[in-house]
C-alpha cells in the first residue's frame, strides 16, 4: 500500500470517507504496486473473477426458469433451451462457463506451481485457493446433476456411493445425503440449494484470497522479494488493468467459440436422455476437469483406499508449501525442479486421459503408474529436491538483469536509494 | 492463571459452556436430521408384486424405494449351477439356499455393490449378471464372482403373500 494517507479531493468525498473509508480502499486497489515483470500467466486471476461473475449471473437467470423437481427438472431445462428468450444462450454460457472456469483455474494453479507462488509468505493465499478449488468441484458436480439426465443421475449415484466406502457409518451417510434409499427428488432439491449457495461462499473466499494477496503483494516470474513501491513496480491501474483486460478478451474468444460453435462438445450425449433409475448408461465418465482424480480413484483396487487416494491427491496440495523445501521460488532458477514440473504436468494429463478410458488392461496399468508418480512427486521428489538441487544465482531486483551490472549487493542498494 | 485454585467463577464458566454446547447441539440436530429420509419416503417402504406372468428363465424388474429389484424365475439348470458352486470359490461366501428360500425365485436388489450401477441380465462370465460400469460379474445366484464389487447383490426382506404375489420390504 502507498505510504501516504489518502485524502479525497472533494468535501463530500472526505465527509463520506471519514465515515466509511471505501474511497481509501478504491485508492489502494488502483495504486496497488504490482511487479512490472508479470507475464500473461498472471492474468488468470482476473479471468477467474470474470468466470465466477459470469456463472453467478447466468446461474441466477437460469434459476428463474428451472424447476428443481425429479418429474419436471429435465423438462424445464428443455423449456429453457426451446421456449425461454435467449435461454439456449444463457444455458450454454453457464454449462461451458463451468469448463472455462476449470480451464482457467488449472492454468492459475500450475502457474503457482511453476513460479513457487505458494511459498512463504503466501501460504494462506494458496490454502484459500485450494478451498476455493474444492468448492468449485462440489458446485460443478451438483450443477451437473440438476438437468436430471442419465449422466446426472448415474454420476450422482456413483459419486455419492463413494461415501459408502467409509467403514461403519458409510451407508448411513449415503442415505442421509440422498434423503432416501436412492438418488431421488430429495437429493435433487438439496443439490440445487447447495449449488446455489456455493458460488457465494466462493465469492467470499475470493475476497479473502485477494486480501491475503495484497499483504505481501504479488509474486513475480523472477520469484524474488521486491521493494514496494519502487522501480520494480507499476501501479495496478492502468498497467495491469489493461493487460488483464486484453488477456480476458483473448480468453472470451475461446469461451465464445465453445458457446457458439460446439456447445455440447464438452458434455455427454447421454445427458439428453431423462434420468432412469432402472437403466445404467454403458460408460459412466465425469466431466473432463475431474478425470485425473477419477483415474486415481479407479487405479486403486480397494474401494475404501481408492476413495482415500482420490481425496489425498487434492488435499496434498494444501500442505505443498511445507513439502517443497526449496527456498528459491521460481522454477527459472531451479534447473531440476523445472524438469520435474513438466513431468508432473504430463503425468496429470496422462491421468486425465486414463480417467476417460475404461479401467482395464494397459489403461489401468498406465493409470496406476501415473498415480504412483503423482504422489511420488509431492511426497518424495519435492522434499529431497530442496536439499539436493543446485540452484542458479537469483538477481537482486527485477530491474538488475535488464540494466546489466554485477549482482552486487552494494550496487543494488545504491540503485534502490536512487529510485527513491 | 494455571497456578490458581479453581474458583466459583471457573465453575460458572464451565457450567455455562456445557449448557451452551448442549443448546447448540439441540439446535443443530434438527437441521442435520431433516436431510434423512422423511415420513413419505419411509411410507413407501414396502411394495407388492404380482409374479404370475413371469415364465421360467425370465426376469422382471420392479422399483422399490427408488431402486430396481430383480425378480427372476430361475430354470432348473440355473438353480443347479448356483447350488453346485463351492464356497471357497466365492468372494463373498453365501449359500444359494440362504439367498433363494424358494429356489425357483431369486429376489434381489439390482444394484451393483461397487458404486451402485444396475447390472445387465443374462450377461457376464457366470451366466448371471454383468455390471457395465466397472466390469463386475455375478452368477445365477447374484453372487459376485469377478470384478471390483466387494459383495453379492443384496437380498431384501421379502415374503410370498400367496403363490403369485411377492411383498418386498
Amino acid at each position: 500500500m502507498s505510504d501516504h494517507e489518502y485524502k479525497p479531493t472533494s468535501k463530500v468525498g472526505r465527509w463520506f470517507n471519514d465515515r466509511l473509508p471505501l474511497l481509501t480502499l478504491a485508492n489502494h486497489l488502483t495504486d496497488y504496486p504490482t511487479p512490472k515483470n508479470l507475464n500473461y500467466w498472471w492474468t488468470f486471476g482476473g479471468i477467474l473473477t470474470f468466470c465466477l461473475i459470469t456463472q453467478i449471473v447466468t446461474g441466477l437467470t437460469l434459476a428463474m426458469h428451472y424447476i428443481a423437481h425429479a418429474d419436471m427438472a429435465f423438462e424445464s431445462v428443455e423449456h429453457i433451451m426451446r421456449d425461454v428468450n435467449y435461454g439456449w444462450l444463457i444455458r450454454y454460457i453457464h454449462a461451458n462457463g463451468a469448463s472455462m472456469f476449470f480451464l482457467a483455474v488449472y492454468i492459475h494453479i500450475f502457474r503457482s506451481l511453476f513460479y513457487g507462488s505458494y511459498k512463504s509468505p503466501r501460504e494462506i493465499i494458496w490454502i484459500i485457493g485450494i478451498i476455493i478449488y474444492l468448492l468449485m468441484m462440489a458446485a460443478a458436480f451438483m450443477g451437473y446433476v440438476l438437468p436430471w439426465g442419465q449422466m446426472s443421475f448415474w454420476g450422482a449415484t456413483v459419486i455419492t456411493n463413494l461415501f459408502s466406502a467409509i467403514p461403519l457409518v458409510g451407508e448411513g451417510i449415503v442415505t442421509w445425503l440422498w434423503g432416501g434409499y436412492s438418488v431421488d427428488n430429495p437429493t435433487l432439491t438439496r443439490f440445487f440449494t447447495l449449488h446455489y449457495l456455493i458460488p457465494f461462499l466462493i465469492l467470499g473466499l475470493v475476497v479473502l484470497h485477494i486480501w491475503a494477496l495484497h499483504v505481501p503483494g504479488n509474486n513475480n516470474p523472477v520469484g524474488i522479494d521486491i521493494k514496494k513501491p519502487s522501480k520494480d513496480t507499476v501501479p495496478f491501474h492502468p498497467y495491469i488493468v489493461i493487460k488483464d483486460g486484453f488477456a480476458l478478451l483473448m480468453f472470451m474468444i475461446v469461451f465464445a467459440f465453445f458457446v457458439f460453435y460446439s456447445p455440447n462438445i464438452l458434455g455427454h450425449a447421454d445427458n439428453y436422455i431423462e434420468a432412469n433409475p432402472m437403466v445404467t448408461p454403458a460408460h459412466i465418465v465425469p466431466e473432463w476437469y475431474l478425470l485425473p482424480f477419477y483415474a486415481i480413484l479407479r487405479s486403486v483396487p480397494d474401494k475404501l483406499l481408492g476413495v482415500v487416494a482420490m481425496l489425498s491427491a487434492i488435499l496434498i496440495l494444501a500442505v505443498l508449501p511445507w513439502l517443497d523445501t526449496s527456498k528459491i521460488r521460481s522454477a527459472v532458477f531451479r534447473p531440476l525442479y523445472k524438469q520435474f514440473y513438466w513431468i508432473l504436468v504430463a503425468d496429470v494429463l496422462i491421468l486425465g486421459y486414463m480417467g476417460a478410458m475404461p479401467a482395464e488392461g494397459l489403461y489401468l496399468l498406465i493409470a496406476r503408474v501415473a498415480t504412483a508418480y503423482y504422489f511420488l512427486h509431492f511426497l518424495v521428489i519435492l522434499p529431497i529436491l530442496g536439499f539436493k538441487e543446485k540452484t542458479l544465482p537469483i538477481p537482486l531486483s527485477i530491474t538488475e538483469p535488464v540494466l546489466g551490472g554485477s549482482p552486487n549487493l552494494a550496487m543494488a542498494k545504491n540503485k534502490e536509494s536512487l529510485n527513491k | 492463571m494455571s497456578d490458581k485454585k479453581p474458583e466459583r467463577r471457573d465453575f460458572l464458566f464451565t457450567a455455562s459452556y456445557a449448557v451452551g454446547a448442549v443448546g447448540v447441539a439441540a439446535v443443530v440436530w434438527p437441521l442435520v436430521d431433516q436431510m434423512n429420509p422423511d415420513a413419505s419416503v419411509k411410507a413407501l417402504a414396502s411394495t407388492e408384486v404380482d409374479v404370475s406372468s413371469v415364465k421360467p428363465g425370465n426376469t422382471i424388474t420392479v422399483l422399490w424405494r427408488g431402486k430396481p429389484v430383480f425378480i427372476r424365475r430361475r430354470t432348473q439348470e440355473e438353480i443347479s449351477e448356483a447350488r453346485s458352486v463351492k464356497m471357497e470359490d466365492l468372494i463373498h461366501p453365501e449359500k444359494d439356499e440362504d439367498r433363494a428360500k424358494n429356489p425357483e425365485w431369486l429376489v434381489m436388489l439390482g444394484v451393483c455393490t461397487h458404486l451402485g450401477c444396475v447390472p445387465l441380465n443374462d450377461k457376464g462370465d457366470y451366466d448371471g449378471w454383468f455390471c457395465p460400469c466397472h466390469g463386475s460379474h455375478y452368477d445365477t445366484s447374484g453372487r459376485i464372482r469377478k470384478g471390483p464389487a466387494p459383495l453379492n447383490m443384496e437380498v431384501p426382506k421379502y415374503e410370498f403373500v400367496n403363490a403369485n404375489t411377492i411383498k418386498i420390504g
